[in-house]
């Protein structure tokens, strides 16, 4: 697609692009090209090549075929990242790559101040400046670790923007942002596109997609399947272009087993009151019965994550009655929690979900042998038997059971994960954003699960930072601001609105 | 069949044990080339009377025994806990000081032993788990970095020992106590191999039998991970210290009995590093993870070859460290990830060259 008008040309240009790795195409032919003072939205599933490509273009994989072109430059042959930066290619990743223990400036200037001295003075200033310029909301001299997510992704996109990038990469910047976050990185993104900065978006939200996005290239299966302008592809067709079929639709999912009257529903398996954790949640009180799937919300930092690290122990309990069964017990580390027949799937998939050197297959049975005992290993047999069940039954996609875990894909990770928990047969699942950072296609099969899950009668908690997911899911929701319960949703009053007012300053009147 | 030849060189070149079974088979051939009777081994009379075996090989063997023994203990301590513990040879120091301790009853020139040497050994073995519990508690509970922490024994290790003793030099009169760093009459093989081939066969059957080796790596790799999965990190990894302990005390009893006495700051000396240094060689991360422990044992075994070798080329024993460097950065250097990537797609290339001939 050619650009819009003279004024925009092409910055880049990615011809035939041909990468494989031992036992997968990651892409065959692929062509990309980025036009000055554009957004452009790199979409497809987990798997469709979106990050080989980034990582293609940003010299961290060495192209097997194909050609990249620059403006201005011809031709060019990208073998490290830093060759990438020398080009003006720069990216930001979902993962802060900073040094957060470094200040603001120094991550800023580190790895480019030439010669041995370093003025930090001057420095520093010119660190403010920019900081100014962009609106960021952080001081040159301040240690970077005392910033918010938000602010530190931002001072990774000051960095890129000072090292005078044509090309910037934002590889799922909003991730870990609240919507008052990602509107302010929103607006950094549509400042430099005035300038003329070719921005290439990757990200999983299909509402920030439209917001912001001029244009979209869809990948799937490593192969390139169009680029189109935002306003000539309605989500459904983007939706259904990812994932390479018409999709029935979402909401279709809940079917009745969702709104089931909480009375009909089974006992009550869990139950706490006046549960509080050092992690500085409040204390609440909380149950779930049988069958039933329910959900925290609440805006990042309001404690949801944190009650549901209190209900598996992960954090210090500091107070509070539990009773599984009607029956009082003492969880207060997350083994005794696996003992009464709670599984927690972690929000951090990375830092706290996945033990990245260790195969598939001991990353599954991880659990359900600790809980099996320090002195009764699994025998080799046991092992892959339980790894196969579960590579089968949620289709993770693997070389085979014995590959590290963390050459899998982030949705396959996930699932593999989650294939740990649903090894043990837990009676009480908790699942803390098991769709954050995940392709459409798996944040899918996840909930689809959960509420089959459900069926079979286990109690499930299931937390999202996407609400529509919660409200197609959850039979009840306890809402949360500041690390209090505010308030509980259910039956009709289970819509975006209610969540919203309460959210906001309702709640008084429930409970 | 050169179809597969390229992935075969990259398998095996990829394989942890490559380079140490690669070291052991280019120090053979070096020792073939220069004297063929490097490998002879002979029966001999020794001191005592005694049939036994004697030749490089058996030296190497022979001596090589603590280091292997240690190296059980280090590959735990890196895994866990992603550092080393560098107080090795100072707690061998202690722990040895301590069952002649028991074994002379604080007598410099004792007539006979005071205490059967099994309680000398028991009571070793509780000194150096507890040299060990001490490492562990300030690494697992303190979190203090594994070598600041090990650094005060390391330090403070030899002050102790020879405080155990009252600054003397005890000596064993009992000749049976000679057996286990020597030969037991009638056998004709080093007691040390046997005690050496214990540990590792009990070690081996610990790893098989229970899930030390699971759990020591998930909380190498991941300590959040390992704890929201019911483990408990900090008990792995003081454990690890305490197993480690377990190695220095048999390892000590080993050094004691080569000499029937002890000289506190020559005994042992440096031998952390060497133990450090095996597990390096074995292909294990220093930063902890994922082991293989007979990667680590065969590191031990290639380190007392090369020292062997050295000593057989005439090296003086003060110019020894400098020729070792220069063997290890070869051997360091050829283990690097990057450089075996390279070897490994140089073969690949070779193999698609011979095919596209053929």
């Amino acid at each position: 697609m050619r650009c819009e008008t003279v004024s925009e040309q092409t910055i880049l240009k990615m011809r035939n692009i041909d990468k494989t790795f031992p036992g997968v195409r990651a892409l065959s032919g692929v062509d990309f090209s980025l036009c000055k003072g554009e957004i452009h939205a790199l979409m497809g599933e987990n798997g469709a090549g979106k990050s080989t490509l980034i990582k293609v273009l940003t010299g961290v994989y060495e192209k097997d075929g194909g050609t990249i072109e620059l403006e201005g430059q011809g031709e060019v042959h990208i073998h490290s990242p830093e060759d990438a930066q020398k080009h003006g290619i720069s990216t930001v990743y979902q993962e802060i790559t900073l040094c957060p223990n470094l200040t603001v400036a120094e991550n800023m200037y580190i790895g480019r101040t030439a010669g041995m001295f370093t003025n930090w003075k001057k420095i520093n200033a010119d660190a403010d400046r920019i900081l100014r310029q962009l609106d960021i909301p952080a001081k040159a001299t301040q240690q970077l670790a005392s910033c918010s997510i938000a602010v530190q992704q931002m001072v990774a996109i000051a960095r890129a923007v000072d090292m005078e990038c044509k090309v910037l990469i934002l590889d799922e910047p909003t991730s870990s942002l609240d919507e008052q976050e990602v509107q302010k990185l929103f607006g950094l993104m549509r400042d430099l596109r005035k300038n003329g900065v070719g921005i290439i978006f990757v990200t999983h939200f299909l509402d920030q997609v439209y917001e912001v996005c001029d244009k979209i290239t869809v990948l799937r299966d490593g192969q390139l399947v169009g680029e189109y302008k935002i306003s000539e592809l309605p989500r459904v067709q983007l939706v259904a272009k990812m994932l390479g079929k018409e999709m029935d639709d979402l909401s279709d999912i809940k079917g009745e087993s969702g709104s089931a009257d909480e009375a009909q529903a089974g006992e009550v398996v869990y139950e706490a009151e006046g549960l509080e954790s050092a992690a500085g949640v409040r204390p609440f009180d909380f149950h779930i019965r049988k069958g039933e799937v329910n959900g925290f919300t609440g805006l990042l930092g309001s404690g949801r994550s944190e009650s549901v690290r209190a209900i598996f122990g992960a954090d210090r309990v500091t107070g509070g009655k539990v009773k599984m069964h009607g029956r009082e017990v003492k969880i207060s580390n997350p083994y005794e929690a696996m003992k009464n027949g709670i599984a927690y799937l972690p929000e951090d998939r990375k830092v706290d979900g996945i033990v990245g050197d260790l195969s598939v297959k001991e990353n599954i049975i991880l659990a359900l042998q600790v809980m099996k005992g320090f002195f009764k290993p699994f025998t080799k047999a046991e092992a892959n038997a339980f790894a196969d069940e579960y590579i089968k039954k949620l289709n993770i996609k693997t070389a085979s059971a014995e590959t590290p875990v963390k050459s899998l894909s982030g949705g396959n990770q996930q699932k593999v994960i989650l294939a740990r928990w649903l090894l043990m047969h837990p009676e009480y699942l908790i699942l803390d954003e098991p769709t954050r950072g995940i392709d459409i296609g798996t944040k899918v099969d996840i909930q689809k699960l959960v509420l089959e899950l459900a069926s079979e009668g286990m109690a499930v908690t299931f937390i999202s930072s996407e609400t529509d997911e919660m409200l197609r899911t959850c039979s009840r929701l306890i809402v949360m601001r500041d690390r209090h319960v505010v308030g509980e949703l259910k039956g009709d009053e289970l819509t975006q609105s209610m969540i919203m007012s309460t959210i906001a300053g309702g709640g008084e009147e429930h409970e | 069949m050169n179809k597969n030849s390229g992935s075969l060189v990259k398998r095996l070149v990829g394989h942890q044990l490559f380079i140490p079974i690669l070291a052991i088979i280019l120090l053979a051939v070096v020792n073939l080339i220069n004297d063929p009777g490097f490998f002879r081994i002979t029966v001999g009379t020794n001191n005592a009377g005694n049939t036994v075996l004697s030749g490089y090989l058996i030296t190497i063997l022979d001596f090589g025994s603590e280091l292997a023994i240690l190296a059980l203990g280090m590959t735990l301590v890196t895994a866990a806990a992603g550092g080393q513990d560098i107080s090795v040879g100072a707690t061998i120091a202690i722990t040895g000081s301590a069952m002649l301790r028991i074994l002379c009853g604080g007598v410099a020139r004792p007539e006979k032993i005071a205490a059967p040497i099994i309680v000398a050994f028991l009571f070793g073995c509780v000194v150096g788990m507890l040299c060990g519990a001490f490492n562990g508690a300030l690494v697992a509970i303190f979190k203090i970095q594994p070598m600041i922490a090990t650094l005060i024994l390391f330090t403070a290790g030899r002050s102790i020992a020879a405080w155990i003793n009252n600054n003397e030099l005890p000596i064993v009169p009992d000749p049976r106590f000679a057996y286990f760093g020597g030969f037991i009459p009638g056998i004709p093989i080093p007691t040390t191999v046997f005690i050496a081939a214990a540990c590792i066969v009990i070690m081996l059957l610990v790893l098989k039998f229970t899930n030390l080796g699971l759990y020591t790596q998930a909380v190498g790799i991941n300590e959040n991970s390992a704890r929201l999965n019911g483990i408990n990190p900090t008990k792995i990894k003081f454990l690890a210290f305490v197993i480690l302990g377990l190695c220095v005390a048999v390892a000590a009893l080993i050094k004691v009995s080569r000499l029937s006495t002890i000289n506190y700051s020559v005994i042992a000396k440096d031998i952390e590093m060497d133990a450090i240094l095996a597990v390096a060689l074995g292909g294990n991360a220093l930063s902890g993870g994922r082991f293989n422990i007979m990667a680590s044992i065969l590191g031990a075994y290639v380190i007392q070859f090369l020292t062997t070798t050295l000593y057989k080329f005439n090296v003086s024993s003060d110019a020894l460290a400098a020729y070792k460097a220069v063997v290890v950065i070869l051997l360091v250097v050829f283990s690097a990830p990057i450089v075996r990537e390279k070897i490994g797609k140089f073969g690949r290339r070779r193999a698609s060259a011979r095919e596209a001939r053929g």
